[in-house]
């Protein structure tokens, strides 16, 4: 009885596309254009990426700002094997950044060796030549 | 408030398929299952039953536990996510298990079961009901499951990037680290802990020999987390009956609290959605408290948010050894039940989904 | 701007592509794993309900109406009655036949439950309800429904 399972590959896939309305899309316009935006909220604060609505206190933000496009590692996650999947393929880190100018920090990756990247440690975007409005306009963060 | 009892309950032990790396010791045998043959019980492989006959067992388990028939039932709600099995309309072919013919009144949650108790538990105080039926299944084996997990992020700002949760939970990890609120150390600690107390529960079918002063050596995948900090995902199924005004555990309070998913805007060192969830349920010390963990440092985070002492946390073992998405937090509230029905007076049942923490479930059982 | 910048558009961004793509290995329980080896001896096994005795083709692992396991498998016949048809018109994406074209509900003899299928060999507007049909098997040895190519009008083309 004991015959060999019956096993399918199987792939599911979906061409979504994502309409953006007026503030990320203008967070995305910027990053085509190499500028990094950020909103101010009813507080004062400065939050990056731009949203049309704080996080915090649910409240509409105001007016974009431009921040960056360098800044300060604030926490770092190192990476020695990059999957297929990730960003760049060189070993890196995920990191959260706080840019010139924001109040926030702000997910990104940083390329470089564990021993090379710390906390505190100041970065600058590296942009990509072709670029539609997306995060992978910045290629990566680099020291 | 209608006071909600857990009457039954009945589950499939998690079965982990894709044994990890660091897994060594004790044989890793394919788990069985023990469910209804045509001569009385008969033992199969987790592949051999589809998800109709998983939800059967449980829910048929759960009924004959609360001393209740399908008759009895006067509202059904599942959790599960297709995308774990690549099956869509996987729920509604698994609502053959219960028995969909006539028609029931009937609801899905795309989220882990605890979140299908908590809109069953709303459901019973309606007043018009008094039997609530809850199950959840998933087989994470079939899938991508990290990757299923990333369709979770914020489309716009992080799913471009692809983190894989356990980069999300790294920088969790770290900004722990980096406040002085917890060491490489401690979270090996709380992994080795885990699986101690897995190899002598009943229901989880895996142990693994980690050494603790030896896991530090075992490179970062995601610095400063291993391999072994992450969960190892498994299969399997759950359900509860829920009672109004009826018999065992009851639920003393029940709430969920969610935290920004921008990471950017929120504190990684604490879970605020946890302790609002947490005091919005009723508060105060368990005496007991079952936790759902994807990652190591989430138990200390945890365990500050909720004020809990360890000795207190996952006799059980948790779900580190073997976690199994959108079933592991409806067993939690199983495994509190149990603590209740073995003479604790109050536990806690804890259900999380997003990353980092993001959503938190909180259940607290009480002796009826 | 860089030499190296190839990025011309000036236009606002207002949309973005999220394609989303997930890879399985999909495993067949028993109870499709035993019709799929049956189908591919050009056999139609179905499972009956130890309660109500209603066959399944394709089979089920469990009665959707009494929630206890079907383990009993029941030999159907190859051909049976059309329950209720529609004529595909139109084309879309993944499509594995040319429009127009039948899908029908057939419950095959000895069954209780209507297996959905291909009608072919005869011109859409002749199918009626209650057309006796009969399988046509496959040359290529697929494990999958596939292996009945479709079904067309008893003893052959009116």
């Amino acid at each position: 009885m004991d015959q060999p399972a019956l096993t399918s590959r199987f792939t599911l896939a979906y061409a979504y596309k994502r309409s953006l309305g007026p503030v990320i899309g203008a967070f995305m316009t910027g990053l085509r254009d190499r500028r990094i935006l950020g909103a101010r909220t009813a507080d004062g604060r400065v939050i990056v990426p731009a949203r049309a609505y704080d996080p915090a206190s649910g409240e509409p933000t105001g007016d974009l700002v431009e921040v960056g496009p360098s800044g300060v590692i604030e926490t770092v996650s190192h990476v020695a094997q990059p999957s297929p999947t990730d960003p760049v393929q060189v070993p890196f880190a995920w990191a959260l950044i706080r840019l010139d100018g924001a109040d926030t920090s702000f997910l990104h990756v940083v390329e470089g060796s564990a021993e090379a990247l710390h906390r505190g440690l100041r970065v600058t975007a590296r942009w990509r030549a072709e670029r539609d409005g997306s995060l992978r306009d910045i290629e990566a963060f680099v020291p | 408030m209608r006071r909600v009892h857990v009457q039954g309950v009945g589950r499939l032990p998690p079965a982990v398929r894709n044994v990890p790396s660091y897994a060594t010791g004790p044989a890793w045998d394919e788990p069985q299952w023990s469910v209804a043959g045509p001569d009385g019980p008969e033992l199969l492989t987790p592949a051999a039953l589809d998800e109709a006959e998983m939800v059967q067992a449980v829910t048929a388990a759960a009924l004959a536990d609360a001393g209740l028939s399908r008759d009895d039932v006067g509202f059904i709600c599942s959790g599960s996510n297709d995308y774990h099995q690549g099956r869509p309309f996987s729920f509604v072919m698994a609502l053959d298990g219960v028995g969909c013919w006539p028609p029931k009144r009937e609801s899905h949650v795309e989220m882990d079961g605890a979140f299908a108790l908590y809109e069953a538990w709303v459901r019973l105080q309606h007043g018009d009901v008094d039997v609530a039926l809850v199950y959840a299944y998933g087989r994470s084996s079939l899938g991508p499951t990290d990757e299923v997990l990333s369709l979770q992020l914020d489309p716009y700002f992080l799913a471009p990037l692809g983190p894989p949760p356990i980069a999300l939970a790294g920088l969790q990890a770290q900004a722990l680290v980096d406040a002085g609120l917890a060491t490489e150390a401690d979270f090996a600690a709380v992994v080795a802990r885990a699986w101690r107390a897995a190899a002598d529960d009943l229901y989880t079918s895996v142990s693994a020999e980690l050494v603790e002063d030896r896991m530090l050596l075992h490179p970062a995948v995601a610095s400063p987390l291993r391999a072994h900090d992450q969960a190892s995902f498994a299969d399997g199924a759950a359900a509860v009956v829920l009672v109004a005004e009826g018999a065992g555990p009851a639920i003393e309070g029940i709430a969920h609290c969610i935290d920004p998913m921008d990471f950017g805007t929120r504190d990684l060192t604490t879970s605020r959605s946890a302790r609002l969830a947490h005091a919005a349920a009723g508060g105060g010390i368990p005496e007991v408290a079952e936790l759902h963990l994807r990652f190591s440092p989430e138990a200390l985070i945890l365990r500050d948010a909720l004020g809990l002492e360890e000795a207190l946390v996952d006799p059980t073992g948790g779900t580190l050894p073997s976690d199994v998405p959108m079933v592991s937090g409806l067993t939690r509230v199983i495994a509190a039940t149990e603590h209740v029905r073995g003479g604790a007076g109050r536990a806690l049942a804890h259900c999380t989904a997003g990353p980092c923490l993001q959503q938190n479930l909180v259940t607290l059982l009480v002796a009826p | 701007m860089s030499d190296s910048d190839h990025t011309h558009e000036t236009a606002p961004v207002t949309r973005f592509k999220a394609p989303t793509r997930l890879d399985y290995t999909v495993t067949a329980a028993a109870v499709t794993a035993d019709f799929l080896r049956h189908i591919l001896e050009q056999r139609l096994v179905g499972r009956r309900c130890p309660v109500c005795a209603k066959v399944y083709l394709p089979p089920r692992g469990v009665c959707p109406t009494c929630a206890v396991r079907c383990h009993e498998q029941v030999e159907a016949g190859h051909a049976g009655t059309i329950d209720t048809f529609s004529v595909v018109r139109i084309p879309f994406e993944g499509q594995v036949l040319e429009p127009p074209y039948v899908c029908a509900r057939i419950l095959i003899d000895g069954t209780d439950a209507p297996l959905l299928h291909i009608v072919g060999e005869i011109a859409p507007e002749e199918v009626t309800l209650g057309m006796r049909v009969e399988a046509v098997w496959d040359d290529r040895p697929l494990p999958t429904l596939a292996r009945v190519r479709y079904f067309r009008p008893e003893g052959g083309t009116p």
